[in-house]
């Protein structure tokens, strides 16, 4: 074996994994089960704040690398595992680890088959951590497909409604996407002159090469198909309103805050960086099916009358705003670092911002028994914390100065709009919408007439409280002082953008 | 013959002793339990001498040295080993799982078990032959107990079972035998070398215009009889009746060995007999097409099966598809050496197929031991009736859908990649989006097990052998998955065996 690193990401990858084992086999008892999914989950926190610290901006570009070169070391088929983390990174595994923590405390009220439950929660975030580490496309793809089985059971045992279907088609449509980036990711690596998974080597290699084993247009939209599924870009959305309404809460906060980044995050990381050109032409289809998802997305998010899912098409309109963030790449100078810097903040936001909202309509739903907007109303005054941390979710939800929602739609805008400037403008229009449905939204499910069927409906509890306040925090930390999370951003993005830029200066 | 070749045949004859043994000894022995032990542990005899042949060619150097045996017509190298490897592996677990299943069949439980050794010798020497009549007769040597076997429970699905397999091996046979006379008849040998030779430097082109129609008519008709064996659409028509009718067990080694011994003569013959280059991007183009359709043929129809065995069969069907993708990946361009990618991913991916269909077998077996329907809806609630069952069963067909960390997903990476090195992206395409289908049919049993309330209480335990042979697979599944380097060099080296052959 020829290894090399400190192990520390390893650990943060497969800490997860390893308690999840040790659920299985040989936790007694529902409660020492919770204890352990939330011991783990607190170290999880911990160990992804600490590489969070320990990323150096003025270090190398990949640090806390772990290595072993000869995983599998067929010598035409070479595969590495290898972690390390970037700017791009490691604000993503920060998060991860805030909203799997979130995610472990806020399923402390699950009853059904809790040993298998916690299981399935934990190995989820070994994936997610996994995509977000891994520089092998093949160890990549392995963390891509890992999530979906988890997944499949989290929502198909544990959710409500029609949840069989919704698993089924989450499965479905994230399997198709993924099936094409595997052709894509083998079309890459046996092109004569690449033949390598490195994603440190790769851009550099696209770059040398002209004859590739499939025209390049293809090879970029197989692997884009799949980041797009995820993301999700309209009109490959369609599963994540069924599966994000029919999922349990904590399995909602994780879909939402992490699982949808995962499609971000690959499209920055390999479509932007390893195919600079093609992107650039495409640019103007990123806008514009940004443009859709954000108008499209928000248009539907306010006819919704489960809570849920209104949340839910919320979410398509806010990924929006990161398409419309890359497609700042076709800009001329510093547009697109910070177009992109933009869209992996709106990543990193959305994921504190709907991770709570999420985390908030379950706690609702399990007091007042309903999802159903035009059921409630008049609910601030039994759970005012409750009431207040919508609040705040909601304003930062549609980018009030002060919340972080603000910081990443402004930079968005900033970096597409001299690009794109007529799309730009009707992007920004959905944040009205946004406005609009939060607004009345929590109207009418907080505010006016008590209704007297909710007499004795209870306010959040202390345990309930503190995912809730952790994500608080992050939300209004960011507001106040970004630059904490968008500097190392910056950092990761100038690398990425580093790698296309040069792109121009080989090109003949 | 001498007995250098008597000791280069060895693992074969103390495989075709060991089932007369058990049958002498079943005029004397009263405890049928004791001759199956027995028989599972006399295959460490062929085990060994396996081993000890392959450890003999590493020893003659790095360039492996082909020994022919019997005039030529055999040739042990490392391609032949790894099949014996694999065929020996399976019976292993065959046995291991047919225990309980086994006692059912009464005073004929030693029959069983010298039948399937007996198959099982023919499909070992299939893999090591090079001549078109060796091919020929291991073939049927093959075949014929099998037919046996499936109608083993005499009641009318199983005689039906074994009456079809028996009139269908043979038409393919006879196709395949049609298709050998024509290749002899246009180069005069019936040694796949020697095809070669006389082939090499023909030009296929519509100067001839009899003379290579002929030839490949014959392929094609080669090509239809092994069709057969491996269950390719659009010659799998068989292959739903006779699984289901036939012993559960006995549906495990049709699809695991028999296939296995199936695509190791397809790889010989094609890639020994044919492989100039204006040929086998002609028959590359078949086996493609051949591919497409068992893959999609075999997915959708699974779909609606209600019976897990159908669904098996069917499941078996198209991943003889993907394994053809393999077979046609002839043309691998870069990197240098990655020429044996093709071949070498067929057996690697033979080896995992064989790990998780025995996995999902057996635990297929164990289940169907106890509740005595193969119905998929007999499975429900299986996740808490029988824990460790279920897990297996949900494992395998994780596996089997491609999905990590298991050795399918493995499997699929390194065989489309072979498919995309050839030129074939748009074949692999098709395979993804078959597995994305495969997913359908293959969770809908997880569904059931997990997520159907159970149809009683009562816990399921399989037998100890059973359950051997359960955790034993299951582990298999999980460490290839993780860890293939292990079966993958040895699926490399085997491949290249081919070359020199």
């Amino acid at each position: 074996m020829d290894s090399t690193g400190s192990g520390l990401l390893s650990a943060v990858v497969f800490l997860p994994l390893a308690a999840a084992a040790i659920i299985v086999l040989a936790a007694r008892g529902d409660r020492a089960v919770r204890q352990l999914a939330g011991l783990a989950a607190l170290a999880e926190l911990a160990l992804s704040g600490f590489v969070f610290i320990r990323y150096d901006r003025s270090g190398d570009r990949y640090q806390m690398v772990d290595r072993v070169t000869d995983w599998i070391p067929i010598e035409t088929f070479q595969v590495q595992y290898f972690l390390g983390v970037d700017g791009l990174s490691a604000p993503l595994v920060l998060l991860t680890g805030i909203l799997g923590m979130a995610a472990v405390f806020a399923s402390w009220g699950i009853k059904h088959r809790v040993r298998e439950y916690f299981a399935w929660l934990l190995v989820l975030q070994t994936a997610v951590m996994g995509v977000f580490t891994s520089l092998d496309l093949i160890l990549f793809f392995l963390m891509w497909e890992l999530e979906l089985i988890p997944m499949f059971f989290l929502i198909a045992v544990w959710g409500t409604g029609r949840r069989e279907y919704s698993a089924m088609k989450f499965l479905v449509f994230t399997f198709l996407g993924s099936a094409f980036m595997l052709v894509g990711i083998l079309a890459l690596f046996f092109t004569e002159g690449i033949n390598t998974f490195d994603m440190t080597e790769l851009p550099a290699a696209i770059r040398a090469t002209t004859d590739f084993a499939a025209p390049i247009g293809l090879i970029f939209t197989l692997l884009f198909i799949a980041f797009a599924v995820k993301l999700p870009v309209w009109p490959f959305h369609t599963w994540l309103p069924d599966a994000h309404t029919d999922a349990p809460t904590a399995v909602s906060v994780l879909l939402a805050g992490v699982l949808l980044k995962m499609g971000g995050y690959g499209m920055i990381r390999i479509s932007v960086e390893m195919f600079p050109d093609v992107i650039r032409d495409a640019a103007w289809l990123l806008v514009t099916a940004g443009v859709v998802n954000v108008l499209y997305g928000a248009a539907v998010t306010i006819r919704q009358t489960d809570l849920k899912r209104l949340i839910a098409f919320s979410s398509v309109s806010h990924m929006g705003y990161v398409l419309v963030g890359i497609s700042a790449v076709a800009g001329a100078g510093a547009l697109p670092a910070v177009g992109l810097t933009g869209a992996a903040m709106q990543m990193f936001t959305h994921g504190t911002i709907t991770g709570l909202l999420f985390l908030l309509v379950g706690l609702v739903y399990d007091k007042v028994h309903t999802r159903y907007i035009p059921d409630m109303g008049g609910l601030a005054g039994r759970m005012p914390v409750l009431a207040v941390a919508f609040l705040i979710a909601g304003l930062a939800s549609l980018g009030l100065p002060g919340t972080s929602g603000f910081v990443s739609e402004i930079l968005v805008f900033m970096g597409a709009f001299p690009v794109w400037g007529w799309g730009t403008a009707l992007a920004a229009f959905g944040i009205v919408i946004t406005a609009g449905y939060i607004l009345w939204l929590l109207q009418r499910t907080f505010f006016g007439p008590r209704i007297e069927r909710f007499g004795n409906v209870r306010d959040a509890t202390p345990l309930e409280m503190a995912p809730m306040a952790v994500l608080i925090a992050a939300i209004l930390a960011v507001g106040v002082y970004p630059s904490f999370i968008s500097d190392v951003f910056r950092d990761g993005i100038a690398n990425v953008i580093g790698g296309a830029a040069s792109a121009a200066a080989v090109a003949p | 013959m001498t007995l250098g070749d008597l000791y280069l045949i060895s693992p074969e004859l103390s495989l075709a002793s060991l089932a007369l043994l058990l049958l002498l000894l079943d005029l004397v022995v009263s405890r049928k339990g004791f001759l199956a032990a027995l028989a599972v542990v006399g295959l460490v005899v062929p085990l060994v001498l396996s081993v000890a042949l392959w450890l003999g060619l590493d020893s003659t150097g790095p360039e492996p040295v082909n020994t022919g045996v019997l005039a030529n017509t055999l040739l042990v190298d490392k391609f032949s080993l790894f099949f014996k490897f694999l065929v020996i592996g399976t019976v292993a677990v065959i046995f291991l799982m047919s225990g309980e299943y086994a006692r059912k069949f009464q005073r004929f439980q030693t029959e069983y078990y010298a039948l399937v050794l007996l198959s099982a010798t023919g499909m070992m020497l299939l893999a090591s032959t090079i001549e078109m009549i060796s091919i020929y007769i291991s073939l049927e040597l093959s075949a014929l107990p099998l037919a046996a076997l499936a109608a083993f429970r005499r009641d009318s699905r199983s005689s039906e079972s074994g009456m079809k397999l028996l009139v269908l091996s043979g038409v393919s046979s006879a196709l395949l035998l049609y298709g050998m006379v024509l290749v002899y008849g246009f180069t005069g040998s019936t040694m796949l070398s020697d095809v070669a030779v006389k082939l090499d430097g023909v030009v296929f082109s519509g100067g001839q215009p009899f003379g290579s129609y002929a030839l490949l008519l014959g392929i094609v008709l080669m090509v239809a009889g092994f069709g057969f064996k491996i269950t390719a659409a659009p010659f799998q028509m068989w292959a739903p009746d006779v699984y289901e009718g036939a012993p559960t067990p006995v549906t495990a080694f049709l699809s695991v060995a028999s296939k296995a011994a199936g695509f190791a003569v397809v790889l010989r013959v094609f890639y020994v007999a044919f492989p100039a280059e204006a040929l086998s991007l002609q028959w590359a183009t078949v086996f493609a097409a051949l591919a497409v359709l068992s893959m999609t043929v075999g997915n959708l129809v699974a779909i609606v099966q209600t019976n897990i065995k159908r669904m098996l069969a069917y499941s078996t069907i198209a991943h003889a598809g993907y394994l053809l993708i393999g077979v046609a990946a002839v043309a691998a361009r870069a990197p240098a050496g990655s020429g044996d990618a093709g071949p070498s991913g067929v057996l690697f991916y033979l080896g995992g197929f064989a790990v998780m269909n025995l996995a999902a077998f057996s635990a297929v077996i164990a289940i169907s031991n106890r509740t005595g329907s193969d119905l998929i809806e007999s499975l429900a609630g299986m996740g808490r009736r029988a824990p460790v069952l279920a897990g297996v069963l949900a494992f395998a067909l994780v596996s089997l859908t491609g999905v990590p960390p298991t050795v399918g997903f493995m499997a699929k990476v390194y065989i489309f990649g072979a498919a995309v090195n050839a030129g074939l992206a748009w074949l692999a395409i098709v395979g993804v989006v078959n597995s994305v289908v495969s997913a359908y049919y293959y969770l809908r049993v997880v569904k059931a097990m997990y997520m159907s309330p159970a149809l009683s209480d009562e816990p399921l335990a399989p037998e100890p052998p059973l359950r051997i042979a359960l955790l034993g697979t299951a582990a298999a599944v999980l460490l290839f998955g993780i860890y293939p380097k292990w079966l993958l060099d040895l699926a490399l080296t085997a491949a290249q065996a081919l070359h020199l052959s």
